[in-house]
């Protein structure tokens, strides 16, 4: 693999962990772009997570109408000058809804990330670290979990706590929490033989110590691209509930709720259930590039030519 | 350790996966509010009733004992009564498993007879346009949310064109073949019957497509990204070297390589396809478990929900058992090792 000389003095910045490349801001972001031009889809999918998350928290602003706001006298209408996406049977403007729909999908699946991530992450860690009978425990339990169909044990959960937004977060989280605990788990295995961790446990560090700051910043790389992948991931899977009826529901505009809503008139009123779908096609096709272009960034193997 | 002890640790691994998702599927059941009890009575029965109900149902029982009464059960192929169905779960089952399985294997087949020459196609490719054009179908598989395709196509082919039926696994006044496999398409094919076959071959196309089109982009990534590794071997210089042309490079020596991790991906595979399914089947009316379970959660069904997850699992345990136990076999390595 032919590598050019300033990939080679840069692959070990990249290689060094997460947070020392964040805190010294030691990349050389021309390389970063670099790399992210060679590969335009990468580009693609940053402007629309950018685009997404500028929707998000402009919503007041760029949405037109209140998005539960009745208005029988249009009800389902077509795509206009005034309602760029339609409205919905109580005539809500479907654009204002799509907009503000960010604000429970999107988030939904921000906090479904944030709360595997951060759970999977300590347990593989401590798992890792610990050995013995308690790592074999907690890894049969996640192989356990890892065995499941996730959408049938999510579906299954969500079922059991009653059909609500956080109700759907809770058990994807939960049965996406084995991949990082074996992520987790893996990095702290190979970690904790390193010189620098068996230097700061000589000089008398507390493993609490060891842990916080040699161990999870030095294993964050694998953890954070995995992450991106799983929002998209997240996404899908939060609205697949909501379309079930598990989710959100009414009146919180959702894209995964407003699809199952809209079902009944697809066949006279196109528009209805295709503008939230495509929102969460294209969202959740955003964060996968931006996934994969990390994913590659960051993986030297992936580092071709 | 001999590849018998490998196998013999794999059996024992996947013995206690099936013991935890019994233990996972019955904690579950248990935690849904609402009472069972007084859902089957009916709204206006007695609270005697109720309780009589709740005792037929085991469910005035401590919850242990209830446990150690459904694995007694379960021993003898008894899953329970449905509460929506009234008929036994294991019966229900038997009915519409089937139509799942014919859904799931047609969308594999799709998926593999269209992901494998596509992937293999943007390896060889590898960063030209074609290469990028290939990344954003499958980037768009696995970000398509199958419920909306499934409605965009049913609107397409249906709706505006009119050339594929809507919903159901057969047109009205056709017959179901003779039960052989409960799969449509290979009993008509058996018996001979080509109307029916026609008929099942058109009402599965759009499902089919539909689900296959998530696990698509999955098997091209995969197979992607696994070709790739194997045309940088030395082994596919050395055919380069020796004269060999690129075609049976790729097929004859590449490919086969290739294919070798991309078996364990079928097992996992089958997970996707029952989380597809349960989407699909409710969108094209598909009469199998997804949709089945669909409306016995809107029951709160706990015997029809914890029998469909309890099966669903199962398969996918001995299937991704059957995958790893194949993969042993095939690959010399793990064979040398053992």
């Amino acid at each position: 693999m032919p590598r050019t000389r300033k990939s080679a003095a840069l692959a070990p910045a990249l290689q060094r962990p997460f947070v020392s490349m964040w805190a010294r801001w030691g990349v050389d972001w021309r390389y970063v772009w670099y790399r992210l031009s060679a590969s335009p889809l990468t580009v693609v999918g940053f402007a629309i997570v950018m685009t997404v998350f500028a929707a998000m928290i402009l919503a007041p602003v760029v949405a037109p109408y209140d998005p539960n706001r009745l208005s029988l006298a249009v009800r389902l209408a077509a795509p206009g000058w005034h309602h760029l996406f339609g409205t919905d049977e109580v005539g809500r403007d479907l654009f204002s809804r799509v907009i503000w729909g960010s604000r429970s999908s999107v988030v939904a699946g921000l906090i479904t990330v944030a709360i595997s991530m951060g759970l999977g992450t300590c347990v593989g860690a401590a798992s890792g670290l610990s050995s013995g009978w308690v790592d074999t425990v907690v890894m049969r339990i996640m192989d356990v979990l890892l065995a499941f169909p996730s959408f049938i044990l999510a579906m299954a959960l969500a079922a059991a706590l009653g059909p609500s937004l956080m109700n759907a977060i809770v058990p994807i989280a939960i049965v996406r929490t084995p991949f990082y605990v074996r992520l987790a788990r893996g990095q702290a295995l190979t970690l904790r033989d390193r010189a620098y961790v068996r230097a700061a446990e000589s000089f008398g560090s507390s493993s609490w110590h060891v842990v916080w700051r040699h161990i999870l910043p030095n294993s964050m790389a694998p953890i954070i691209v995995q992450a991106t992948l799983d929002i998209g991931l997240a996404i899908l899977t939060v609205s697949a509930l909501s379309f079930i009826g598990l989710g959100a529901q009414q009146p919180t505009a959702e894209w995964g709720a407003m699809v199952a809503n809209g079902r009944a008139y697809f066949l006279d009123q196109w528009w209805y259930p295709t503008f939230p779908g495509l929102a969460i096609l294209v969202t959740a096709l955003g964060f996968n590039l931006v996934g994969d272009g990390l994913r590659e960034l960051l993986d030297p193997r992936l580092r071709g030519r | 350790m001999s590849l018998l002890q490998i196998v013999c640790r794999r059996l024992l691994l996947a013995i206690l996966v099936i013991f935890g998702v019994l233990v996972v599927t019955f904690i579950i059941s248990r935690l849904i509010p609402g009472d069972p009890a007084r859902l089957m009575a009916g709204e206006h029965a007695s609270q005697q009733t109720v309780q009589h109900m709740r005792h037929v149902l085991g469910l005035d029982k401590p919850l242990p004992e209830q446990f150690a009464v459904y694995l007694g059960k379960l021993a003898h192929g008894d899953l329970g009564i449905s509460i929506r169905t009234e008929r036994p779960v294991s019966e229900d089952i038997r009915r519409f498993f089937p139509a799942t399985i014919e859904l799931s294997l047609a969308a594999l087949l799709f998926a593999v007879v269209a992901g494998l020459p596509l992937g293999v196609v943007a390896a060889v490719s590898k960063d030209s346009w074609l290469d990028q054009a290939l990344r954003t179908v499958s980037v768009l598989g696995i970000s398509i949310p199958a419920f909306w395709l499934g409605l965009l196509l049913l609107d397409l082919f249906y709706n505006v064109l009119g050339i594929l039926p809507g919903t159901g696994r057969l047109d009205e006044g056709i017959n179901a073949p003779p039960v052989v496999t409960g799969m449509f398409t290979v009993d008509a094919l058996l018996a001979g019957q080509w109307r029916t076959l026609h008929s099942a071959l058109v009402h599965i196309a759009l499902p089919a497509l539909t689900l296959g089109f998530v696990n698509l982009g999955i098997i091209m990534r995969q197979i992607r990204s696994a070709m790739i590794e194997v045309l940088q071997e030395d082994y596919i210089r050395t055919a380069r070297a020796g004269g060999l042309s690129s075609a049976r490079i790729i097929v004859g020596h590449a490919l086969r390589n290739a294919m070798i991790p991309s078996v364990t991906m079928l097992g996992l595979l089958f997970g996707d396809l029952l989380y597809g399914a349960v989407l699909t089947e409710t969108i094209f009316a598909w009469p199998g478990m997804g949709n089945y379970v669909i409306q016995s959660i809107s029951f709160l069904d706990f015997p029809s929900i914890m029998g469909f997850a309890m099966v669903a699992s199962l398969v996918y345990v001995l299937l991704n058992l059957a995958v790893d136990l194949s993969y042993m076999m095939l690959d010399p390595q793990i064979r040398e090792i053992g």
